[in-house]
């Protein structure tokens, strides 16, 4: 059997149905980011897992894996750090959060927070991309404590130190 | 190592891009019964299917049952796999693991995806962990850029060097007749004025988004010397993964450990120790133009930052020491199922000797990658000769 030749087909004959699905999650958070975000929210501290090795994990997490040890420590890291990638974006984005677009431009990068070996992305204060830069240093803003809520937005972005 | 030699004995293409005609099924059948067809073989030829496919694309979960028919899999063993974007690679390298093992003698692969059939942007968000990454994830082009952003940090590439990438990519599509995006008078200066999406990628430095598929058939040693005059043997298969989040890698997109992991296991397998010399083409999964050169240093072509020499010297292209993607890649085509099924489909018809008008004279072996998120690399090296087990 051979299937039809696309190029003979006519166009004015697609029919495309129309489908709109909203689905609605509550994603649970887990022992170690529910721990994470009542830190932030609470104390202002940002906290990454540490095991027995040294190896000091961002977002913190179970098990280790370049060690394959448990995580079973607290450790504080930043509030400052280091820009490990970094851009600045202008296509117009859907926000997950929100479900509408994302202002645009916007700087966001990977923040290896003073004390953590990985990195999180984050938003950035600045949306010049010559000012961003590999190496660059950056330090949280956090939300006020009345307004924080315990999730990573509890940081309002990062904020060029240099 | 296995208990029996396997090769790719057939491969099938549809015409990829904005394919409104087809449905879904009807384009993951087109590419199969393109893959029989060319040997004059029939489903009652196929002894088990496995199908490769990103779900959330068209938001259609259950495709293994929804297109059992169309997979021709009724009556047989049907596996589905998602492994993101490599799942075309995930996907082949089911088929040879399937016969490989002694289970079955001939075993088709399909990886397929419609994209214009959803939102492209919505289905990368849901990649991201939603805990950690959502909120400030930009879809693949934000993350591309900030993994470019490393790169040139390390190896000093240059937007024109990026832009000659992105350049070589759309200009040997055009010798392909499947590829989606074929532009045989661009040039470097267009891709540089081309809408800035995220810093420093522009439109014409990312791949596009297409429907399409892609099949190819695995055979056993018994049978595959009877199914095709050449076939393309597997010398080596590997699957690495790294660290899952986005920022676990020190320096992302610079080293990329999953496909240096990857890589050092294939080669030692299939004996190569300098790949640029070994190997007659490559055919590697590059989302977007820096990645390309990054991704090169990383299987070794060339000293890690000398990325951009591979491109200002033309060691890469159609008439290089080791030309890549002359496909087109995956910056011409990118129907994200079937793109890196692709990348072996192209690599096996290269050692067959059926690649057409950009066929690499003389190939002996060829080495194809599929690289997902940023995390893991499955790849594969075929080549002429058959491999003792």
């Amino acid at each position: 059997m051979s299937t039809p030749d696309p190029r003979q087909f006519d166009r004015e004959q697609a029919r495309r149905i129309e489908q709109q699905v909203t689905l609605q999650y509550r994603f649970a958070a887990g022992t170690y980011a529910s721990r994470f975000f009542a830190a932030l929210r609470d104390e202002g501290k940002i906290l990454a897992s540490r095991d027995r090795e040294g190896n000091v994990m961002m977002p913190p997490r179970p098990v280790c894996g370049l060690s394959g040890l448990p995580m079973d420590e607290w450790v504080e890291v930043g509030p400052d750090g280091v820009l490990a990638g970094c851009t600045v974006v202008y296509v117009p984005f859907i926000d997950p959060m929100t479900g509408s677009q994302r202002p645009v431009p916007y700087g966001f990068g990977l923040v290896r927070l003073t004390g953590a070996d990985t990195s999180i992305y984050h938003l950035l204060d600045e949306t010049d991309p010559a000012k961003i830069g590999v190496g660059k240093r950056v330090e949280a803003v956090f939300k006020p404590a009345a307004e924080r809520t315990g999730s990573l937005a509890d940081i309002r972005h990062f904020r060029l130190l240099d | 190592m296995s208990r029996v030699a396997s090769a790719i004995v057939a491969t099938g293409q549809t015409e990829h891009g904005r394919r409104l005609d087809t449905s879904m099924a009807e384009l993951a059948r087109e590419a199969i019964d393109r893959c029989l067809d060319s040997r004059g073989l029939s489903l009652q030829d196929v002894d088990a299917v496995v199908a490769g496919n990103m779900e959330m694309f068209e938001g259609i979960y259950l495709v293994d049952q929804l297109f059992v028919g169309a997979l021709g899999a009724i009556g047989k063993p049907l596996y589905k796999l998602n492994t993101g974007g490599t799942v075309g690679a995930s996907t082949a390298l089911a088929c040879y693991h399937l016969v490989a093992s002694g289970r079955h003698e001939r075993v088709l692969g399909v990886g397929f995806q419609k994209q214009s059939d959803g939102s492209t942007q919505a289905a990368i968000t849901t990649v991201g962990d939603p805990v950690w990454e959502r909120a400030v994830m930009a879809g693949a082009i934000g993350n591309f850029a900030s993994m470019a952003s490393t790169y040139i940090a390390e190896s000093g590439v240059t937007p024109e060097q990026a832009a000659k990438v992105a350049v070589l990519a759309r200009r040997n599509a055009c010798r392909n007749p499947y590829a989606h995006l074929r532009m045989p008078d661009i040039t470097v200066e267009q891709v540089l004025e081309s809408e800035m999406l995220a810093y420093p990628i522009h439109r014409l430095d990312m791949c596009p988004s297409s429907d399409g598929a892609c099949a190819i058939l695995m055979a056993a040693e018994d049978v595959a010397g009877d199914l095709a005059d050449r076939p393309a043997w597997v010398h080596s298969v590997a699957t690495v993964h790294d660290q899952q989040y986005m920022g676990d890698s020190p320096k992302r997109l610079a080293v990329m450990r999953s496909l240096r992991g990857a890589a050092a296991k294939a080669y030692k397998l299939a004996g190569i120790d300098y790949p640029l010399r070994q190997l007659d083409v490559a055919e590697v999964y590059e989302p977007a133009s820096y990645a390309l050169l990054a991704m090169c240093e990383n299987l070794g072509f060339c000293a890690m930052g000398d990325g951009g020499r591979l491109i200002d010297e033309g060691i890469i292209t159609m008439e290089g020491q080791l030309p890549v993607n002359p496909s087109g890649g995956v910056l011409s085509t990118n129907p994200v199922g079937a793109t890196a099924m692709i990348r072996v489909a192209e690599a096996a018809s290269q050692v067959m000797g059926e690649a057409g008008e950009h066929q690499i004279e003389q190939v002996h072996r060829a080495l194809a990658t599929g690289y997902g998120g940023n995390a893991w690399t499955d790849m594969m090296i075929l080549g002429d000769e058959r491999p003792s087990r």
